[in-house]
This record gives structure tokens, C-alpha cells and sequence, in this order.
């Protein structure tokens, strides 16, 4: 009997080297849902990313995937987990000496024995749910950052995974390109019958699309809800981040010396 | 003076532990490749991909790199043999020179700023912008699917590239010696083939030339892959890939010869 969440995370503590980047995070993910992590820059979102995915490991506490725990599985079982995953990396890493093309049809070749000709059709197939399937001849260099993303989002979805993995699907992109990557992640997680988990800073196109969020900050968990939920919240650092505002509970400025004994310092040298 | 003399003391031990590290890392790197290697040659067509990248894209300079070196071998020859009246002895001067030592080592070090820094420029820049990354998420090992193509790509190159730069420079010392000097074409050539040992000399530069294709190879993948992902990290690896196998060709030359030719 399938658990109603495909991904568990559970007291889950992370430190690189000494320093904690992510501390004491619960989170859950139902089937069929699309999520969100947002934070600031630096909070330990990829970082969380990279523990679900099995590139790191964490200090304690546990990440459960499909019910088996990430990070006591061999090789093997990570590897046979993780073609069940997509990842969609920051900025894209398209296989630069491959086309397009290739680029799609890279995990079909790797991973099973299909004849090119069906290869060919699958190909196209996903290229032409991101709306690129003229492009397929194009090398990566030739793509524009919003295409880029969507060729990458097209070569994730390559052998129909169960859970996508989004890292910054919005970051660098123009409105346009923004609103047709929101509404791909939607439509493909329903598509697919996957669930997806959206990590982001940009709060307006994500609460758009997704069903529930988790706001981070330094590597903790400091509020979560349904969009409606946190849109209607009216103060603290959830409404600072929802709407833009300067000033709120989040400190603009990067802890460190006093401004006036910095500006001090450079007069002396001048 | 005394905390001075203590921070120079464990400035040097952090140094030489790093080192030690950074050379066990790479060996355990290099044993990876190797047992990760049975995908090379079961879709050699990748092997195949990367000889074209890393061999024949380095013939051009090769070819004309030795060219040039036989010219000069057969002007300096002639001039030194001529005073003995030993002439009709260039075309062995020239061929034992390139196929005991010049074809090999200088090959080698060519290769290794056309092709090593390549690769490691690729492989690195492959790290930085997360392909490699990519590729373990789509659980597709990285050192079977880029490292080991690359390594054999390479070893098996190497002695090719060093059999075509000694066949041109012996070419170049007929252009030099026969044509335009007029040493004795025939003498030019039986003396060259009496003089020149096929398991002494020509084997024995083959054997030099894998030896050298293994450890550019090895030095080029294990600095691209151990590069900081940033521009920075990848460009002085890349330098460092050029220092540290031409200096591990040269040494290891020296080595291959005192055993080799001990006997002589
Ligand atoms: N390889 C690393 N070694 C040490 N610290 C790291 C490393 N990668 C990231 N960090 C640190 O961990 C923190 C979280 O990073 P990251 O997860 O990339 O943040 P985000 O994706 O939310 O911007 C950052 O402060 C960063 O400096
Ligand atoms: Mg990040």
C-alpha cells in the first residue's frame, strides 16, 4: 500500500563542513502535487534539492522516497531510484557537445533498448510538450536562456519520472518565458501523473501554480500553507516576501562590520 | 621568531599532507576509471568519438611539428657528420633520434597542450555548469560515460600520433639530407634500415609513447575533474595540466630510457 506522500523528510539536519546549512526540516510532499521551497539566495534550497536527489548525505534525520530511505541505498538502488526522478537544473546544464536532439534522447539511449526509430518518436513527443520540436537540430549554444530551460525540461522528463525536481525553474527569465515555464511544471506534473517539487524564489509566478508552500530561511522551516492561506497572511516575513517589501522581520543587510569603521578603513587608505 | 619559525613549520606539514591527499585522491580516481572502463569498449563508438577529438585534431601540428624537426635533424646531422665523413650515417642520426627519443617525448608534449588542456578545459567547464551533476542525477555514472572514453581515447592515440610525427621527421631529413643536400639516397636508406632495431628501437619508442598517453591522459581527466567549478578553477587547472605532464613526461623519459637502453 503506496503512502499518500512520496516524499518524507524528517528531522533532517545538513552541515557542510561546520557550518549548519539546513536544520531540523520536516516536510512532506502528497502524489500528484506540485510544491514549493522558497527562500532567500543562500537558505539551503539546493542543498535540500541535492539530499532528496542522494548527492549529499545528511548529518542526521532522513529523506524518504517512495518509501525507501535515500540515503541507505547502495549505488545501485540509487541509481534505479534516480531514474525515476527529473531534475531541472538552474541553468539547464544541456550536454553542450550534444544537440538538442541528443540532449533528449540522452537517458532513452542510456537506459533502454528502444530502436532509434521509437527513440525518434519519443523524442519529438517531449520536445513537442515544451513547444520545441523544430528546434531538435539546434545545438544547446544556440538556444535562447528561456529555450534552453525548456529543452532541459524536455530531456527531465525523458523516461516519464514519478517526481521532478525543479531548482530556480524562473530564475533569469523574461515574463513571457516565466508565465509558459510556470504552466509547463502544472500542466506536465498533471500530465505525467508525477509530483513536483518547485524550488524558487519567485513567490507571485509560483503561487500561481503551485498546491502548497514552505518558506525557508536559514535553513530552517519558517512558515507553510496553501497559497490562499499565505497570500492572506498580513504580517511577519511571509507577507515581507509575498509582497516585495523592504523593510519587514528580514534584515537587508549581511551582518558584519559597522558601516561607518569600513568607510573609516577606506579613508586611510586613500 | 619562534612563532614565525611555527607557523613556516605547519605551513610546509599542511602543504605536504595536501599533497599526499591530492595524490591518493587522484590514484583512487584513476582506479575508478579503470574499473569503470568496460563501457568504452562495449560502445566504442564513444571511444571512437573522442580519438577524433583528442587524436586526429591533433595531427595537423603533429605532422608539421615533425616535418620541421626532421629538417633541422638532417641540417645539423649533415653538419656534424660531414666533418667526419660519415655522411652516408644521417638517415640513421636521423631516424634513431626521432624514433628512440624526439618522436615520443615531443609528441607527447604536444599532445599534451593540444589535447590535455582540451579536455581538461571540457571537463571542467562539463563540472561547472553542472553537466556532470546531470548526469549522476539521470543515473548515468559520469567516469564509465565521459572520464573512461576520454582516458582510452587518449592512450590509444598517443602512440600513433608519435609513430606519424617520427615517419614525418624521417621525411623531413630525406627532404634535407637527399634532396637538397645530395647525401646518397641509397646509402641514405640501407644504412637507416641496417642501423635502426625493431624491438630495440622502434618498440621500445612505442612503449615510451603508451606510457606517456597514459599519464597525460590521466593527469588532463584528474585536474578536470578536481577543478573548482568556476572560471578561475578551470583555467588554472588546465595550465596546471600542461606543467605537470610535460614535467611527468620528461621524468618519466628518463626513467623509461636508463632502463631500456642500459644495455647499449
Ligand atoms: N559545496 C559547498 N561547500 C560549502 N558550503 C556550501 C557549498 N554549497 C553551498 N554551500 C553553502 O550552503 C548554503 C546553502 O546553499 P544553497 O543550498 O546553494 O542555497 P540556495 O540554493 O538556497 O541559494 C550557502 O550559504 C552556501 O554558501
Ligand atoms: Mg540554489
Amino acid at each position: 500500500m503506496p503512502s499518500e506522500n512520496l516524499v518524507e523528510i524528517q528531522e533532517l539536519n545538513f552541515t557542510y563542513d561546520v557550518r549548519p546549512v539546513l536544520q531540523g526540516i520536516n516536510m512532506h510532499f502528497p502524489r500528484g502535487k506540485v510544491v514549493a521551497i522558497m527562500g532567500l539566495s543562500g537558505c539551503g534550497k539546493t542543498t535540500l534539492l541535492r539530499l532528496i536527489g542522494g548527492q549529499l548525505k545528511p548529518s542526521s534525520g532522513q529523506v524518504q522516497v517512495a518509501g525507501q530511505t535515500i540515503h541507505t541505498l547502495d549505488r545501485e538502488g540509487l541509481f534505479r531510484m534516480r531514474r525515476r526522478m527529473g531534475m531541472l537544473f538552474q541553468f539547464g546544464a544541456l550536454y553542450t557537445d550534444m544537440s538538442v536532439f541528443d540532449n533528449v534522447a540522452f537517458q532513452m539511449r542510456e537506459h533502454t533498448d528502444l530502436p532509434e526509430s521509437l527513440i525518434r518518436d519519443l523524442v519529438l513527443l517531449k520536445l513537442e510538450a515544451v513547444g520545441l520540436r523544430g528546434a531538435h537540430n539546434l545545438m544547446p549554444t544556440e538556444l535562447s536562456g528561456g529555450m534552453a530551460r525548456r529543452v532541459a525540461l524536455a530531456r527531465a522528463i525523458a523516461l516519464d519520472p514519478m517526481l521532478m525536481l525543479y531548482d530556480e525553474p524562473f530564475a533569469g527569465l523574461d515574463t513571457i518565458s516565466l508565465g509558459v515555464i510556470g504552466n509547463l511544471i502544472r500542466h506536465l506534473n498533471d500530465a505525467l501523473g508525477a509530483t513536483s517539487i518547485v524550488v524558487t524564489h519567485d513567490v507571485q509566478e509560483s503561487l500561481k501554480i503551485v498546491d502548497y508552500i514552505y518558506f525557508m530561511s536559514e535553513g530552517r522551516v519558517i512558515a507553510e500553507g496553501t497559497p490562499d492561506e499565505l497570500r492572506a497572511a498580513d504580517t511577519g516575513f511571509v507577507h515581507q516576501f509575498v509582497h516585495g517589501e523592504i523593510d519587514g522581520p528580514m534584515p537587508f543587510h549581511y551582518p558584519g562590520a559597522g558601516y561607518a569603521e569600513d568607510l573609516a578603513l577606506d579613508v586611510a587608505h586613500a | 621568531m619562534l612563532e614565525r619559525a611555527i607557523t613556516g613549520i605547519r605551513g610546509t606539514g599542511h602543504r605536504v599532507v595536501n599533497g599526499v591527499w591530492r595524490l591518493g585522491y587522484a590514484s583512487r580516481f584513476f582506479l575508478a576509471v579503470l574499473l569503470h572502463s568496460s563501457m568504452s569498449f562495449r560502445r566504442f563508438h564513444l571511444t571512437i568519438k573522442e580519438i577524433y577529438f583528442s587524436g586526429v585534431l591533433s595531427l595537423i601540428i603533429i605532422l608539421v611539428s615533425g616535418l620541421f624537426v626532421g629538417m633541422v635533424l638532417g641540417l645539423q646531422g649533415y653538419e656534424t657528420l660531414q666533418k667526419y665523413g660519415s655522411e652516408s650515417a644521417l638517415g640513421t642520426l636521423v631516424a634513431l633520434s626521432l624514433v628512440r627519443e624526439l618522436g615520443p617525448v615531443l609528441a607527447a608534449l604536444l599532445f599534451a597542450s593540444r589535447a590535455g588542456s582540451a579536455i581538461t578545459a571540457e571537463i571542467g567547464l562539463m563540472k561547472a555548469t553542472e553537466q556532470i551533476s546531470a548526469m549522476e542525477m539521470m543515473a548515468v555514472d559520469p567516469i564509465a560515460r565521459v572520464v573512461a572514453p576520454r582516458f582510452w581515447a587518449g592512450v590509444i592515440s598517443m602512440p600513433l600520433l608519435a609513430a606519424m610525427f617520427s615517419a614525418t621527421g624521417v621525411f623531413g631529413g630525406y627532404l634535407i639530407g637527399v634532396v637538397l643536400i645530395g647525401v646518397d639516397e641509397g646509402q641514405f636508406w640501407s644504412q637507416m634500415q641496417a642501423a635502426v632495431d625493431f624491438r630495440q628501437d622502434v618498440m621500445n619508442g612505442v612503449i615510451k609513447s603508451c606510457v606517456f598517453g597514459v599519464a597525460i591522459t590521466a593527469i588532463a581527466l584528474f585536474e578536470g575533474y578536481d577543478a573548482p567549478p568556476t572560471a578561475e578553477g578551470v583555467s588554472h587547472a588546465t595550465t596546471r595540466t600542461v606543467v605537470t605532464s610535460a614535467l611527468a613526461v620528461l621524468a618519466l623519459d628518463f626513467i623509461l630510457t636508463a632502463f631500456m637502453f642500459r644495455g647499449l
